[in-house]
């Protein structure tokens, strides 16, 4: 393999990095509160990237209004889930949360070959985003660097939130022990509500810098990636946040060197995720930088 | 300045506290004493909204808090020591403390009181950014107690305080109930080490099922003969 075409694979491989990360985020601080596998997670990337696709194309809104919108929007369907699906379960076995979780995704995906029917939409990507840059003989496209951009920032800001803010401190606290927290004066459930949103606001950006970078979407278009971020985070240690970052950028680099290296096994590249997730269960089942926690689903 | 009438509180089917009336007059140290079981602990919790009473009322300076949402109770100055210490492991001590102080929003007034719990516990100050983890026992205690001062409260509750700790260290904590009242805080203790807890207290209850067996001045109490046989081993 030629250098430039490495660089250029690597390039793509932190690109896709940083699009699990963010997603992965999502997962593991649900879990890191309140133990549960938050299925629906992976089908908020669809939820936003079909919100932006119409506030472009039918509400005729600017690019960056619409992306917004569908960043909020989306967040506030993440809080109505936990609110519907979740909360009513909270001293329920977690098992039982964890079937709500797959049948609140069932009920999203469903919806959305409903809503929006199964045939994919092109995703309207900006001229300056779908452009290609040259670097020292490489070509990338611009949405490439963006993606690491924005991932690099939005996880800058939350990690100051989470380690330097009081409502930081809280969360911590409260995946560790709710009613202590209580005692300190934490509103659990207002916590619980705003890590959502934050949850599915990454998932969001997460989901439309995916329809950005492949501008084919369908309501499916969550599962797999999805699946892969929840893997991710598993690998890294779920419950820890730096861990899902961690787990979501090896996973990427992992998955794109693969095919780069060995093209003959490109077709398995998704199953490659799940070796990952076996191996990781099997040899290191609190993942890389996972503390030890007494019982899991 | 606290006040039960006829608390009843339940856990499912089983009915933990049977109708329980005390009250906690400002200033003092007021003791509940009494066996496992006995309803020490779900008391406690009752006050503070960790659980809901199921009938009965619980006073505060004359306002109903009964079944308050727990961050209201903190807000208006109750706070809780809870027991076996829970401090937030994986947090700093200045992390804990500082969520002791999560329902405030005066700066000046948190940072003064930061600074007085680091009076009381210079070893705090010097491991404040340590994980509480890491801390020891002893110390752990001391951070869930001053984590509980950093909401100012008016009325200091602590569960069985002196749990697990060594009798070297159960003294100090005992002193330092003393000290943390006579800087113008109620307490009301829970204690399982009731010679002590008596000797300390102006006022106790001793509890039994559910119900107030007996009450009276600490001092007096630790004459009572049958005080003597059941709590404290005496023949």
């Amino acid at each position: 393999m030629t250098w430039s075409l490495f660089w250029s694979n690597l390039a793509n491989a932190v690109s896709l990095g940083s699009l699990y990360s963010l997603v992965a985020i999502g997962y593991t601080m649900v879990y890191g509160i309140l133990r549960l596998v938050n299925f629906a997670h992976a089908d908020l990337l669809m939820v936003a990237a079909y919100a932006a696709f119409y506030g472009v194309l039918v509400f005729r809104l600017p690019f960056a209004i619409s992306v917004l919108l569908a960043i909020v929007l989306t967040a506030g369907v993440g809080v109505l889930i936990e609110r519907r699906a979740y909360r009513p379960l909270r001293d329920s076995p977690r098992i039982t949360a964890m079937i709500s979780a797959i049948g609140v995704s069932f009920l999203l995906e469903n919806l959305g070959l409903v809503l929006f029917t199964g045939r994919p939409k092109s995703f309207p990507v900006p001229g300056f985003l779908g452009a290609s840059t040259d670097i020292a003989g490489i070509r990338v496209t611009n949405i490439t660097f963006v993606i690491v951009f924005v991932t690099a920032i939005l996880l800058l800001l939350l990690l100051y939130v989470i380690h330097k803010t009081k409502t930081g401190i809280a969360m911590r606290a409260l995946a560790r022990d709710f009613d202590t927290a209580r005692l300190m004066g934490v509103d659990v459930d207002s916590v619980i509500s705003l890590t959502f949103a934050i949850g599915s606001a990454l998932a969001a950006v997460g989901g439309i810098m995916w329809a950005l970078k492949f501008p084919q979407i369908n309501p499916l278009m969550g599962m797999m990636p999805g699946l892969k971020c929840f893997i991710a985070a598993v690998f890294g240690g779920i419950g820890n946040v730096v861990g899902a970052v961690i787990g979501g950028f090896l996973l990427g680099v992992a998955e794109i060197m693969l095919v780069a290296f060995l093209p003959s096994v490109s077709g398995y590249r998704d199953a490659f995720a799940f070796i990952i997730l076996i191996a990781t269960l099997l040899f290191r089942p609190t993942g890389l930088l996972g503390e030890k926690i007494g019982e899991k689903v | 300045m606290l006040e039960l009438q006829d608390l009843r509180v339940s856990y499912g089917a089983i009915e933990a506290v049977k109708g329980l009336s005390l009250s906690v007059p400002k200033g003092k140290i007021v003791a509940l004493v009494g066996a496992n079981g006995a309803g020490k602990s779900t008391t406690l919790r009752a006050i503070s909204g960790l659980i809901k009473a199921k009938s009965g009322k619980i006073l505060f300076e004359g306002k109903d808090i009964t079944n308050w949402p727990a961050q209201k109770v903190v807000k208006l100055g109750i706070s809780m020591v809870p027991e076996g210490r829970r401090v937030f492991p994986d947090l700093t001590v200045y992390e804990n403390l500082l969520l002791g102080a999560f329902t405030r929003t005066d700066k000046a007034a948190i940072a003064r009181d930061l600074e007085a719990v680091y009076r009381l516990f210079p070893r705090l100050e010097e491991r404040r950014g340590q994980l509480a983890g890491t801390l020891s026992g002893g110390e752990q205690q001391m951070l869930a107690v001053g984590r509980a001062l950093m909401s100012d409260p008016d009325l200091l509750m602590m569960d069985e305080p002196s749990l697990g700790l060594a009798p070297v260290l159960v003294q100090e904590i005992f002193a330092l109930i003393k000290r943390i009242n006579e800087s113008g805080k109620t307490i009301l203790l829970i204690e399982q080490n009731a010679r002590a807890a008596l000797e300390l207290c102006d006022y106790a209850y001793v509890l039994e099922t559910g119900v107030v067996a007996l009450e009276g001045p600490g001092k007096e109490l630790l004459r009572d003969d049958r005080v003597r046989k059941v709590y404290l081993g005496e023949q």
